[in-house]
């Protein structure tokens, strides 16, 4: 149980995901105005995953962190996963059968 | 435990034993209010007619039994009192990782309870525990906000307290206490956290809706603007249903202990049974909507959480059956904590299985909202944990406070709850499968001797209750002085001078072996006096 | 605990042993604390999503009106919010203590001003009717109880998380004071660290909101 197991990252480390996030901000609003179709909702979504991970794995330190740690932000990324995708298999499915007298 | 004196330094400790404690007294003043309003559905049932209260004070009356004891009582039950108590003791911690969050959140039980009992005080609450919607949003003109408002801040109790037991299973064991040496009530426990902080704030989030709802006709939850009443109940089941074993497996936790200390020997498969509480905790997020088979919600998922609901059964029976194999070839001893976990295994059995029964979607539509889902949900609730509670209160009692309960009073007290609780809920399981729907002040004659009966039981349940209370507080003065061991238990919590010392331990203890080892004194009997 | 090694500092406090489990206890505590958060916007996600997939045109409809021009500014200030924040963390790591109050007061500075573009986007809605409620009235649509759903969903969202912001704002002033004061040195600055956390935390949530709320309903059909 050492006391220094900190990483320290560099200045220039932070710098270049912070421009990262700058820029992937600027593209995500310039796409908006591109008519994708349905893949507009893919590429913002993904735009936005992507930021998330440059956040948490280099301003959260979560690529220097332990297993558990992982797995306990895994484990909220996933819970979410489970309210929304088992609530939504209602609320899509729900129109599939018509409702008697109406 | 006792280095201090003096309200102030009860109301400012950050001892998590003290802080048990005060749950304990918190929790019991709940339970006797949630009882109050019990005994007066129970009266008022005596006959069809409504001639006791009329129908509005009847919804408040079952709604505030549901609030409180749901809410003020199950819920912080075992983990907040037993659990506080001994979780650290048994993975050999001086304390809680967050001594002052832990005292934090008993606050926030208080608070929370405050506003509950102002909502009562003021005149009530009839939507039902559950607060659907749109009745609650735009309909009732109780008590909701205030009602609504207590359940959130008594929600962030509940999130702190699993924050800090997960935290301190993970950072606090004592040198060799490995996970798999870790005591099932721990391991139980702690998959009790893990559903306490992923559901909970999901029924905050839900209140703070309801409360928008209601205040500012936002029509999230109106379908007259488009919204959707049933996805409140997606919400509100999320968590609730989840929160069924909240409450139920920290009692499961207390029968591992209870049945290895009473029958000496190690609990039969270990790893399963550790790992059947985790299994537990995942799948009961995944089955949140068989509460809404008959609620609008589409058939295909209908189908898909009934298919899923099955899966908690797999859990739970290797529970019983490990339970009950460990009790083969035991030196049993019929202590009065065995008397309660026999109890308990019997009656959650009951309770599971009339479960499956409510997950299958063919039958369930035609039990929905009738005494049989009312007899089902007691047989867990009052059955499962209640029992585990009391159990554990009388196990750990000696630990506690030093003294030793009168062990023929408890045995008696035992007898009558098992019984009063079996004439009280096993009839509704009747009444039920007969149609007889939940929630009515009035009912046919025909259903009037089964009220009767259950009616009976609960007043011999109510004795029940009332004898452990009384002879708990005389034990305090007048009980034998019971010593840092008398059940030759092999926990740490049994290692140390009862009632334990400040910090629990003069040294940590060093951990060399698996629970339970029970091989040097396979043999010795307890002396039940 | 002999075999340990101890590391006393004042700032162990009695139910640890060592600083490293206090620093492992604090951090978990966060993140565990994290989880609860994401559970609890994802109530509002959910809702979200359920109504964007049964009123798709609406909800592009009233999402077109919002300003992304200023959305996408306000992301702009979380981000340099988050990388002054992290540059915080970082001189805590090394001790600086100046350094430390730069960063802090540079990521309250940058919430006051997210808050602040909040607030004026708050009132340009006030002002065009946009605020559900009786008076609330979206041009262009017959279905005005889903325009107003949107809307409330919209307030709700940004909402709590501009109360996020101004918790966040209360922490980082408590770490100001409490580095000013000279309570954290290299060996221990986990309140930083931790408090570091909760801001990133929010600046994610802010990352989801952006795009859900502003941007992926420019070119959906007209209702």
């Amino acid at each position: 149980m050492s006391e220094r197991t900190e990483h320290v990252d560099s200045v220039a480390t932070y710098t270049i995901v912070w421009v990262s996030l700058l820029i992937a901000t600027a593209v995500t609003s310039a796409v908006a105005f591109i008519d994708l179709g349905p893949f507009s909702v893919v590429v913002a979504l993904a735009i936005a995953v992507l930021k998330m991970l440059l956040v948490a794995l280099f301003f959260m330190h979560v690529r220097h962190s332990t297993k558990l740690t992982r797995l306990v932000v895994m484990g909220g990324l996933m819970w979410l996963g489970i309210l929304i995708t088992l609530s939504m298999a209602d609320f899509i499915t729900r129109g599939w059968i018509g409702v008697p007298g109406k | 435990m006792n280095a201090s004196y003096g309200i102030k330094s009860w109301l400012f400790t950050k001892d998590h034993k003290r802080i048990a404690l005060l749950y304990l007294a918190t929790i019991t003043f709940f339970f006797f209010i949630g009882g109050i309003f019990a005994t007066l559905i129970r009266i008022e049932l005596l006959t069809p007619k409504g001639d006791l209260v009329s129908s509005d004070t009847y919804n408040k009356l079952f709604t505030m039994h549901g609030v409180i004891m749901v809410f003020f009582f199950l819920i912080p039950s075992i983990p907040a009192t037993l659990g506080n108590f001994f979780i650290p003791m048994m993975i050999g911690a001086r304390d809680l990782a967050f001594p002052r969050i832990n005292l934090l959140s008993w606050y926030l039980l208080v608070i929370g309870g405050l506003f509950a009992i102002f909502a009562m005080v003021a005149g009530g609450v009839d939507t039902g525990w559950t607060f659907y919607t749109p009745y609650s949003t735009s309909y009732s003109n109780t008590w909701v906000i205030a009602t609504a408002l207590g359940i959130f801040i008594a929600g962030f109790s509940s999130i702190l307290t699993g924050l800090n037991f997960i935290v301190t299973v993970h950072t606090m064991r004592a040198p060799g206490m490995t996970w798999f040496r870790l005591p099932l009530m721990v391991w139980s426990n702690y998959a009790t956290s893990l559903i306490q902080v992923l559901g909970t704030p999901v029924l905050a989030i839900t209140m703070v809706l309801v409360f928008c709802e209601r205040t500012f006709h936002i029509g999230i939850f109106d379908p007259a603007l488009g919204g959707d009443p049933v996805l409140f109940q997606h919400l509100f089941w999320f968590y609730s249903h989840p929160a069924v074993y909240i409450m139920v497996l920290p009692g499961m936790g207390v029968i591992s202990e209870l049945i290895s200390v009473y029958s000496r020997k190690a609990v039969f498969g270990y790893g399963f049974v550790a790992f059947s509480s985790v299994a537990i905790a995942v799948l009961g997020f995944l089955v949140w909507g068989h509460h809404l088979f008959v609620s609008g919600q589409s058939l295909y998922a209908g189908m898909v959480f009934s298919f899923l609901s099955y899966f908690v059964a797999i859990p739970s029976a290797i529970k019983v059956f490990n339970w009950t194999a460990t009790l083969y070839k035991g030196s049993i001893s019929f202590a009065t904590p065995m008397l309660y976990a026999f109890g308990f295994i019997g009656l959650f059995t009951i309770g599971g299985l009339t479960g499956l029964f409510v997950a299958a979607l063919g039958i369930d539509v035609h039990v929905t909202d009738t005494y049989f889902v009312i007899a089902h949900f007691h047989y867990i609730m009052v059955g499962g944990t209640l029992m585990a509670y009391l159990g554990g209160l009388h196990y750990w009692w000696p630990k506690i406070t030093g003294r030793m309960y009168p062990e023929g009073w408890a045995k008696l007290s035992a007898l009558i709850i098992f019984l009063g609780f079996n004439l009280t809920f096993f009839p509704q399981f009747i009444l039920g499968y007969l149609g007889m729907p939940r929630r009515y002040h009035a009912y046919s004659d025909e259903f009037q001797v089964l009220h009767v009966l259950s009616t009976a039981g609960a007043s011999v349940l109510a004795v029940g209750y009332l004898l452990p209370a009384i002879y708990f507080v005389w034990s305090l003065r007048y009980g034998q002085v019971a010593g840092a061991n008398p059940w030759k238990a092999t926990g740490l919590e049994w290692q140390t001078p009862s009632p334990p010392p400040p910090h629990n331990f003069e040294e940590t203890p060093v951990v060399t072996h698996d629970a339970y080892d029970y091989s040097t004194t396979v043999g010795e009997v307890i002396e039940v006096g | 605990m002999a075999s340990e090694v101890h590391v006393e500092t004042l700032a162990v406090r009695e139910q640890f042993d060592t600083a490293s489990q206090q620093k492992n206890a604090s951090t978990l505590g966060m993140w565990v604390f994290l989880i609860t958060e994401i559970m609890f916007f994802g109530g509002m996600f959910l809702a979200y999503t359920a109504y964007r997939s049964w009123y798709p045109n609406v909800f592009g409809a009233a999402s077109r009106t919002l300003n992304a021009t200023i959305g996408a500014i306000n992301t702009a200030v979380l981000l340099c919010s988050s990388y002054t924040m992290v540059l915080a963390v970082r001189a805590g790591q090394l001790g600086r203590r100046k350094t430390i109050m730069l960063f802090l007061v540079l990521t309250i500075i940058l919430g006051f001003v997210f808050l602040g573009i909040k607030g004026y986007e708050w009132w340009e809605k006030f002002e065009e009717h946009h605020v559900p409620g009786a008076s609330f009235h979206l041009e262009g649509t017959p279905l005005q109880g889903q325009a107003q759903l949107f809307f409330s969903l919209y307030f709700a969202m940004t909402g709590l998380h501009a109360l996020h912001m101004v918790v966040g704002v209360g922490i980082m002033s408590y770490l100001l004071y409490q580095t000013y004061v000279g309570k954290y040195t290299a060996e221990y600055y986990t309140p930083i660290d931790v408090g570091g956390l909760y801001w990133h935390f929010v600046d994610i949530i802010w990352i989801y909101l952006f795009p859900l709320l502003y941007l992926i309903d420019r070119h959906g059909p007209k209702p």
